[in-house]
């Protein structure tokens, strides 16, 4: 069965990837100038107890791969270390800050999901003077970046009509949450839009031109059903492919759009731990981040698979 | 073993990829002062065997002698390289790949003679000129990129270029196979004078009989690469005993050389 | 029979000028092209002359004249930032970390990708996996991730972002880089120079690296295009570079709060000017690709 090779061989890959990220990722505290104690405190001066406290925490009086695995072993059991700057384990802040994340990278993926593909497809299918604005507009939109773009939605969205709030997560209910993040799931999704929407109409031309497409217009098949049934279909693959990966890569850029509009998600969180050189907080968060980045690539790659009728019929993909 | 009257000599040689058979077991010898034809249908193994003795596929097993010297494995270094060229050229298929599109005739012969001969640049010129003469292009013609040159002027080219290693031997794999019949007629009259003037041997692969006909005295005809039958032009094109020779010369209109046009190839 | 040929009967194209001419790169641009290419190279210089124009003075900070706006004091056609500091001044001696910045990235990911994947190409089997599943790695840290750990662990900074973005990065080169020169080194004539003897390192440097060269060109613009807002959202983040620098990023970062209290303009130039140079980076990058697709 190709598909058992497939996932086995997708799988044995995963595992070393995140294996060899984990290891640099650890090594963040080993490169740190000056000693392993010094960067999981920050440069801070600590009490003698405290010094023992780590120092036993971490392992470090043990050899460096030791610490490793012992430092790995950790995290499988939710242990990430912990945060000095907070005096709270770095799994706890994660857990605390993850929601208003995950639901600010979902809304901004609903966002360019709807907008890009609908755009890509419109356009795809007009003719030439519409794709002139088409492309002209996301020539532009795809080189906002996302904290210029908040800029400009702040300015005219709260300064100016006051429709939305400018900074914060609200209240603490979920609604109000999402009401807050409304603006920057949009300065998210802005350059986003215009990749998925030029791939989109890029993948939708390009299959308009095939053979069989062609040939089924020849034929008289009313246009809609051709563009349903052959179009939409076989431009599917790269689309979700552009679609996923553009939606991956808003895990990191989130930081960039949490700290414009103060939310207090991960990313913000990791540039501030960042910035005050809080070592195991930034490991935490970045495995974190690392781990959903991977693993959303690898399932891209399945659907990806499982979309493209050669792969099954090539019987293997490496 | 290779006497010294023989240029070639391959023996067993075979080329497995993954579970197919490429070439299987072949065994031929070209005498000095002749010149073989390989034919076959295309993927019958013809352009694996050549790629083999020229060195750029290794053999799964099989020797290769060549002017004397074994050559069974690819070179390892430059240098063996280099010794190797000036034995064996090629001439491959497709006039479109086969020059570096920002390199000028003259430049792509320069460089070569630069790296088998210690000739000064004055010489380089002269030879540069000589061997364009040998296969009927102008200085003017060696002097642009080939964007500027047809199909026929960019083969001319590549087997100036292989002719500028002075080797004993060249494999013209479907070297003219892509050409226009009348360019093809002419490629090929080239050859033969290029013959007299030098007396290079030829090992022709081909699987177009008219073309065979003209150039070479000896053929083995490859089927699924095995050779299944072999002899002089003559006995095999006027008399083949295999049917699938008989196949390969059915689809030749007629014997000798008709300048007709040809159905599109698909060979590599 | 002679050795002299009948003129070919087919038809030869003329003869293709020696050099090929600036103009038909110009042509082959077009007015948008070109546009674009003008908009950067003023950018290029202003990260050059612009510290050592006259008049301009991006650091002292004049509280009294903090927000004060476009043409309201003499010397000042764009107004002041929340510090009190000349905009303009600011904005064009901003033009040198925004142009240096994704230069190193560029200079760094380009030498080691083109170098791997050209290795790569050539060197088929083990080391191409290797070298795969080595960026395969790579590629599970966005650029801006690796960036903000690099600030952790090294410090904010230029240097820092810029060798973390060009470690981002250098995965996208070597892959495009492999591609081509595999597309390139499966042309005839490489395997011709090969039967010649020409070793596996004049080829690559002289025959393949200039083919494939068009498309390095275009993939490396439109690599810088990604570094400088990459490298932009590093400074807004306060971890590349440093205020008081004058810097794009920064500029936004140090002026997001005027435009909550009614003085938008300091952070929306900044922001304009990015946006202006990157979609001219973009749009470059992507007519020089498809010119060296021979697309155009
Ligand atoms: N690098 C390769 N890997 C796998 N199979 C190959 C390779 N090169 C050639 N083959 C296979 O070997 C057979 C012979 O090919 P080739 O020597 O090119 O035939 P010919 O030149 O006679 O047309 C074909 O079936 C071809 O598919
Ligand atoms: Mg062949």
């Amino acid at each position: 069965m190709w598909w058992v090779r497939f996932f086995a061989l997708r799988l044995v890959r995963l595992v070393l990837t995140l294996l060899v990220a984990s290891f640099i990722i650890f090594c963040a505290l080993e490169l740190a100038p000056g000693s392993p104690l010094a960067a999981l405190s920050g440069g801070r001066t600590l009490s003698p107890e405290a010094v023992a406290a780590l120092t036993a925490r971490y392992n470090l009086d043990d050899p460096f791969i030791v610490r490793y695995v012992t430092w790995l072993g950790g995290v499988f059991q939710g242990d990430l270390g912990v945060s000095i700057g907070k005096r709270q384990d770095v799994s706890e802040i994660i857990l605390g800050r993850a929601l208003t994340s995950v639901t600010l990278v979902l809304m901004a993926s609903i966002i360019i999901i709807v907008i890009g593909i609908t755009l890509g497809i419109a356009s795809g299918l007009r003719d030439r003077s519409s794709n002139l604005v088409t492309l002209a507009a996301t020539a532009v939109m795809a080189a906002i970046p996302a904290f210029v773009g908040a800029t400009l939605l702040l300015m005219v969205f709260s300064a100016t009509l006051g429709w939305f709030p400018a900074l914060g997560t609200g209240d603490g209910s979920f609604t109000d949450l999402v009401w807050h993040l409304i603006l920057p799931a949009v300065a998210l999704s802005i350059a986003s839009i215009a990749v998925v929407a030029r791939v989109t109409r890029a993948a939708i031309r390009e299959e308009l031109g095939t053979e069989h497409v062609q040939t089924a217009v020849s034929r008289g098949i009313p246009y809609p059903a051709i563009v349903r049934r052959h179009v939409v279909r076989n431009a599917g693959i790269s689309i979700v492919t552009v679609s996923g990966l553009t939606i991956a890569s808003l895990i990191a850029v989130a930081a960039v759009v949490e700290t414009a509009f103060a939310t207090n998600g991960l990313g913000s969180y990791l540039v501030q731990a960042a910035a005050s050189k809080d070592i195991a907080m930034v490991q935490g968060i970045s495995l974190v981040f690392v781990t959903v980045f991977v693993l959303m690539n690898v399932a891209i790659d399945v659907i990806a698979a499982l979309l493209d009728p050669r792969t099954r019929a090539a019987g293997a993909v490496a | 073993m290779a006497t010294d009257d023989t240029l070639l000599d391959v023996r067993g040689l075979t080329k497995v990829f993954g579970d197919r058979t490429a070439v299987d077991q072949v065994t031929f010898e070209l005498p000095r002062g002749r010149s073989l034809a390989i034919v076959g249908e295309s993927g019958s193994g013809k352009s694996t065997l050549a790629k083999m003795i020229v060195g750029l596929e290794a053999p799964t097993s099989g020797t290769i002698w060549a002017c004397g010297a074994d050559r069974s494995a690819p070179a390892t270094g430059s240098r063996e390289r280099r010794v190797r060229g000036r034995q064996v050229q090629i001439v491959f298929q497709d006039p479109y790949s086969s020059l570096d599109r920002r390199q000028t005739g003259a430049q792509a012969l320069d460089e070569v003679l630069r790296l088998h001969h210690d000739y000064g640049a004055d010489y380089r010129r002269t030879r540069i000129a000589e061997l364009a003469r040998l296969v009927g292009l102008d200085d003017r013609q060696m002097s642009v990129r080939p964007k500027a040159l047809s199909g026929g002027q960019r083969q001319r080219i590549a087997i100036a270029r292989a002719l500028a290693a002075e080797p004993r031997i060249i494999i013209l794999d479907e070297s003219v196979a892509a050409l226009d019949v009348s360019i093809q007629a002419q490629v090929l009259n080239v050859l033969m004078d290029i013959r007299d003037a030098t007396g290079v041997a030829y090992v022709l692969i081909s699987h177009d009989l008219a073309v065979v006909r003209q150039i070479s005295d000896d053929i083995v005809v490859m089927q699924d690469g095995r050779i299944v039958e072999r002899g002089t032009t003559e006995q095999v094109l006027d008399d083949p005993q295999e049917a699938y020779t008989q196949l390969l010369r059915a689809s030749v209109p007629e014997p000798g050389w008709t300048p007709s046009r040809r159905q599109k190839r698909s060979t590599t | 029979m002679t050795t002299t040929m009948p003129a070919p009967a087919e038809a030869a194209p003329a003869v293709e000028p020696m050099a090929r001419s600036s103009r038909s790169w110009l042509r082959r641009l077009g007015p948008l092209g070109i546009a674009c290419a003008v908009i950067l190279g003023i950018a290029v210089v202003l990260a050059i002359i612009g510290p050592y124009l006259p008049g301009l003075d991006p650091e002292s900070t004049d509280l009294p004249n903090a927000w004060v706006g476009p043409f309201q004091l003499p010397g000042s056609p764009l107004g002041f930032d929340a510090q009190g500091r000349d905009l303009l001044s600011r904005l064009i001696f901003g033009a040198r970390t925004a142009i240096v910045g994704p230069l190193i990235v560029l200079i760094i990911a380009m030498s080691l990708g083109v170098t791997i994947g050209m290795i790569a190409a050539w060197r088929r089997g083990w080391l191409d996996s290797f070298l795969n599943f080595g960026l395969d790695i790579l590629f599970g840290f966005p650029g801006i991730l690796l960036a903000i750990v690099a600030a952790a662990v090294f410090g904010g900074g230029l240097w820092a972002a810029a060798i973390a973005l060009s470690v981002a990065y250098l995965p996208f080169i070597a892959r495009v880089v492999r591609n081509a020169a595999a597309k390139e080194g499966a042309m005839e004539y490489v395997a011709a120079l090969r039967v010649q003897g020409v070793s596996a390192w004049r080829i690559s440097v002289r025959h393949i690296l200039p083919n494939i060269s068009p498309i390095i060109v275009a993939q490396g613009t439109i690599l810088f295009g990604y570094a400088l807002v990459d490298l932009v959202a590093i400074s807004f983040l306060g971890l590349g570079v440093q205020p008081p620098a004058a810097d794009w990023g920064v500029m936004v970062n140090e002026n997001l709060i005027g435009v909550l209290q009614g003085y938008p303009l300091p952070a929306l130039a900044a922001g304009l000017v990015i946006v202006t140079v990157v979609v001219a980076v973009n749009v470059l990058g992507e007519r020089l690709l498809d010119i060296s697709e021979g697309r155009r």
